[in-house]
């Protein structure tokens, strides 16, 4: 019975491992590898993040903020279809986004080919996009959404209304919007941000594609071209600390917008733009969408079609793929979903200060990247499966080899680390509708122990647990450095068939696979519209 | 009651640990761990099986990839035959103690010295050329010499390269650094650095197309990819180079295999390298991909010969493996991306 309170603890133990097993690798003694990556790269890898997140949350706070402001206070053509269509981005992984960019605006891409052969100019104008200017386009392309997302939620809840308290105080429109309206809807802006953050952080396959090196790129260049798991280690411990820090400042954040009232104004009125403005405001929001997702989804389609019917386009290899990453993902989902349920459950019946903390950790994974994560679950794993097989070896004489690496448990627990948070919200909203009166009630009914929860609590969850199960299952699919740095014998999935497409530059072949999970990434957007608009 | 759970327990993740990882052995099969890709092995395979009836098992994945895993499952590994695109991996797998020394007249027939381990636990199988391509539209061959030359100023923002994450490229520094030393082939990788029009390429094709559509005019590629490319489109303003004729050679690379330390069909894993060694299969290995045959006496295929014969580097190979480390390190200190 008391084994149920342990279960919040037990997640966050399971959260926490990886990071002191990675931190303490800062401990160990400097390999030659990791002073050759100190005198060569680690300075350039920390300009690179430097600039590359200070680049991506600039570009997604200016298109968040400005998208979120006009589709949640003007009135323009297009507005209602807009307000939701700007969301289609999170569909796509940032990593199909980066290759489809290149290969569409690249020195040999069709549009430059076609514009030397047009205008017979050398085009030496032209920007080259392989740099840190593309990949901060790319990556706010993909990440913008977040921002538009929350920041569009604080507009609508008192945009309106600050417009008018700012008339009041006798402000134009736009004083209104930077004096009133902004400084309002900080802590959820901030809280978009810093999701643009940890995405960034966390990036493997974008930079991977533009051959930007990173953290994420260095520390899979450390253990898979230099072979030393401890120089990986240790540039993971640094990439922790930024984290670390970036996760911190999102806590404060968080809390601060529990305080904010967050209802809508019901009848708030629209401004009508003037048609010249109105215009052009619709022809930028266009301009985001054509970019982000039109542009992406279409050159994906025209090159998936090519691919397919080309000859030599193998359908059995492409479903064993799919089918890899379709079991991963509902292995993991099923997983996920049930230990979240445990976690959720315990929660409710020992509420406390202690368990809450415990469930707040056990959340925090979602800020972990792929890459260290990876580093962090092999390194305990594979000493743990060590010192199994030597046990069973020395107590009875069985020779069992490896009971852990090779199997797919490895990448599971990597997983669950990095996606419960993204189950618990659904989970926990829908535990939050089963009341203490419910229960009272079920009870007076004669109803106890498993049929009250077989009766009552698990319709009340199921939509809940239907939802969380989709999000992990899409997110798992698109998952790119876990399941390439951890899956074991001859379980390649799309993702990473993706990876070793476009690491060959065969944007044409990657199509495929790209445009089935993008396909799969529609569906939590579905998902999330049908709630922000009821 | 306990024990019974115990006990399931016990049975369950047994039954589930077979069926993930697939490991049930059977009979008169090999057992290939791969780095060269599904399409330019599987002919082979087949031929093979069809010859034999010994039936062939496989699994692609990058070499990293493969050599850790290979290195992970020690003696459990299922795979009896490791295939790499390069000899520097088969160097690596060689000293982590992953392969077996194979005793085999046929192969010491078939393969030249420099192409296979001095100890005989890898042999290469196809030779991959790596040569200079250059727009035929802006540069004359006589302005060409050698790898070292395109260091030199005259071709400041005319090159074009391949990241340094590739394996060809770290295996043909790896080659400068045997032949000049480390200083002096940092001097030149810095040289080619300076020299880039572009920052380094994902891959060889992209590097030739932007040679051809004139970005850069001279690039470092593997000769099948120019291949590929001049069989789609053979109007591309593009030609082969072969440096370093009067001194070296062309720097080349095999595609190649050993048989691992601790597979179960070690027998039939030879049998599988002695085919791909013989007459039989070179032209497949080779063609396939229009490479070279290792094996001297088969004939190079006709599309490939068009490009003219020249003298290969016969430094053996197992060289590059070794420096291959240092000539990683040498490239992030030039800053060779």
């Amino acid at each position: 019975m008391s084994f149920w309170r342990f279960v919040p603890f037990l997640a966050a133990a399971v959260v926490l491992a990886p990071v002191g097993v990675i931190m303490s690798s800062l401990f160990a003694p400097a390999s030659e590898v990791w002073q050759h990556l100190v005198d060569t790269t680690l300075s350039l890898l920390l300009i690179n993040t430097f600039w590359l997140a200070m680049g991506v949350v600039t570009g997604t706070l200016l298109l968040g903020i400005s998208l979120a402001w006009f589709t949640a206070v003007y009135e323009f053509p297009g507005r209602r279809f807009l307000s939701w269509a700007l969301l289609l981005p999170m569909a796509i992984p940032a990593y199909v986004t980066a290759f489809v960019m290149l290969g569409v605006f690249d020195f040999t891409g069709p549009l430059q080919s076609s514009l030397r052969a047009w205008l017979s100019s050398d085009l030496a104008w032209f920007p080259d996009i392989r740099n840190t200017a593309g990949v901060v386009i790319v990556m706010t392309l993909a990440f913008y959404p977040y921002v538009y997302l929350l920041a569009r939620n604080a507009f609508l809840s008192q945009g309106k209304r600050s417009l008018e308290v700012a008339q009041s105080l006798g402000f134009n429109r736009t004083q209104g919007f930077f004096k009133v309206a902004l400084p309002l809807a900080r802590p959820w802006i901030a809280g978009g941000m810093m999701l643009v953050l940890m995405e960034t952080l966390a990036d493997f396959g974008t930079v991977a594609v533009f051959n930007y090196n990173t953290f994420t790129t260095a520390i899979y260049k450390a253990w898979f071209s230099m072979f030393s798991l401890t120089a990986a280690s240790q540039l993971a411990s640094l990439l922790i600390i930024l984290v670390f820090v970036v996760i911190v400042l999102e806590q404060q954040f968080r809390m601060r917008m529990r305080y904010a009232e967050t209802k809508r104004s019901g009848r708030a009125q629209r401004i009508q733009l003037g048609s010249w403005h109105a215009w052009m405001v619709t022809g930028f929001a266009l301009t985001v969408l054509f970019m982000a997702f039109l542009l992406p989804v279409g050159q994906l389609g025209f090159w998936s079609v090519r691919s397919l019917m080309a000859s030599d386009f193998d359908l059995a290899r492409y479903l064993e793929f799919l089918w890899h990453s379709v079991s991963l993902s509902g292995l993991a989902a099923l997983l996920i979903s049930a230990v979240v349920i445990a976690i959720v459950y315990a929660a409710r019946r020992y509420p406390g200060f202690s368990t809450r903390f415990a469930v707040r950790t056990a959340t925090i994974g979602y800020a972990l990247p792929g890459t260290v994560l990876a580093i962090g679950v092999y390194v305990p794993l594979t000493w743990l499966d060590r010192q199994l097989s030597d046990l069973i070896f020395h107590g009875f004489n069985i020779e069992t080899g490896h009971l852990i690496q090779g199997t797919v448990i490895i990448m599971l627990v990597a997983y669950l680390i990095r996606f419960m948070a993204v189950s618990h919200y659904p989970i926990d909203s829908a535990m939050q509708r089963i009341t203490h009166s419910i229960d009272e009630a079920a009870m007076s009914l004669g109803l106890q122990g498993w049929a009250m929860i077989r009766k009552i609590h698990i319709p009340i969850l199921k939509p809940g647990i239907y939802t969380a199960a989709i999000l992990i299952f899409v997110d798992v699919m698109k998952e790119m450095p876990i399941t390439l740095m951890t899956r074991p014998f001859g379980w390649d999935t799309l993702a990473v068939r993706i990876y070793e497409l476009t690491s060959e530059g065969q944007w044409e072949h990657a199509a495929v696979p790209a445009g089935t999970l993008v396909l799969a990434g529609l569906i939590p957007i579905y998902l999330l519209m049908r709630q922000t608009e009821q | 009651m306990f024990k019974l759970k115990m006990n399931n327990f016990f049975v369950i993740s047994t039954c589930a640990f077979f069926l993930l990882t697939g490991q049930l052995a059977h009979a008169q099969e090999v057992v290939v761990y791969s780095a060269r890709i599904e399409q330019l092995i599987k002919p082979m395979f087949d031929a093979f099986t069809k010859e034999t009836g010994i039936k062939v098992k496989y699994t692609t994945d990058n070499e990293g990839a493969l050599l850790a895993r290979l290195e992970a499952e020690g003696k459990n590994t299922p795979a009896d035959m490791l295939i790499t695109a390069d000899a520097g991996n088969l160097w690596a797998a060689a000293r982590a103690g992953l392969l077996k020394p194979v005793q085999s007249e046929v192969l010491g027939k078939n393969i030249p010295a420099h192409l296979r381990d001095p100890q005989n636990e890898w042999f290469g199988l196809s030779i991959r050329a790596r040569t200079i391509i250059y727009n035929t539209n802006k540069v004359k061959p006589a302005e060409l010499s050698t790898y070292e030359d395109l260091a030199s100023p005259k071709w400041n923002n005319r090159l074009c390269l391949r990241t340094s994450k590739k394996v060809y490229n770290q295996s043909l520094v790896a080659m400068m650094i045997a032949e000049h030393g480390e200083a002096e082939a940092e001097k030149i990788v810095k040289g080619w650095v300076g020299n880039l029009a572009t920052d380094p390429l994902s891959d060889d094709t992209r590097a030739l197309e932007f040679v051809a559509a004139g970005k850069c005019d001279v690039t470092l590629v593997n000769t099948y990819y120019f291949g590929r490319l001049m069989q789609k489109d053979p109007a591309l303003p593009l030609a082969v180079f072969w440096p370093n004729q009067s001194q070296g050679g062309v720097h080349v690379n095999v595609s190649g295999a050993g048989v691992t330390r601790y597979g179960k069909h070690s027998k039939e894993a030879i049998q599988l390298l002695e085919f791909l060694s013989s007459d039989k299969a070179q032209n497949l290995f080779a063609d396939v991909n229009m490479e070279y045959p290792a094996n001297p006496n088969i004939k190079v295929d006709a599309f490939v010969a068009s490009w003219g014969d020249f003298k290969q580097n016969s430094m053996n190979l197992a060289k590059a493996g070794e420096l291959q480390a240092a000539a990683v390190k040498l490239m992030d200190r030039a800053g060779y991306r």
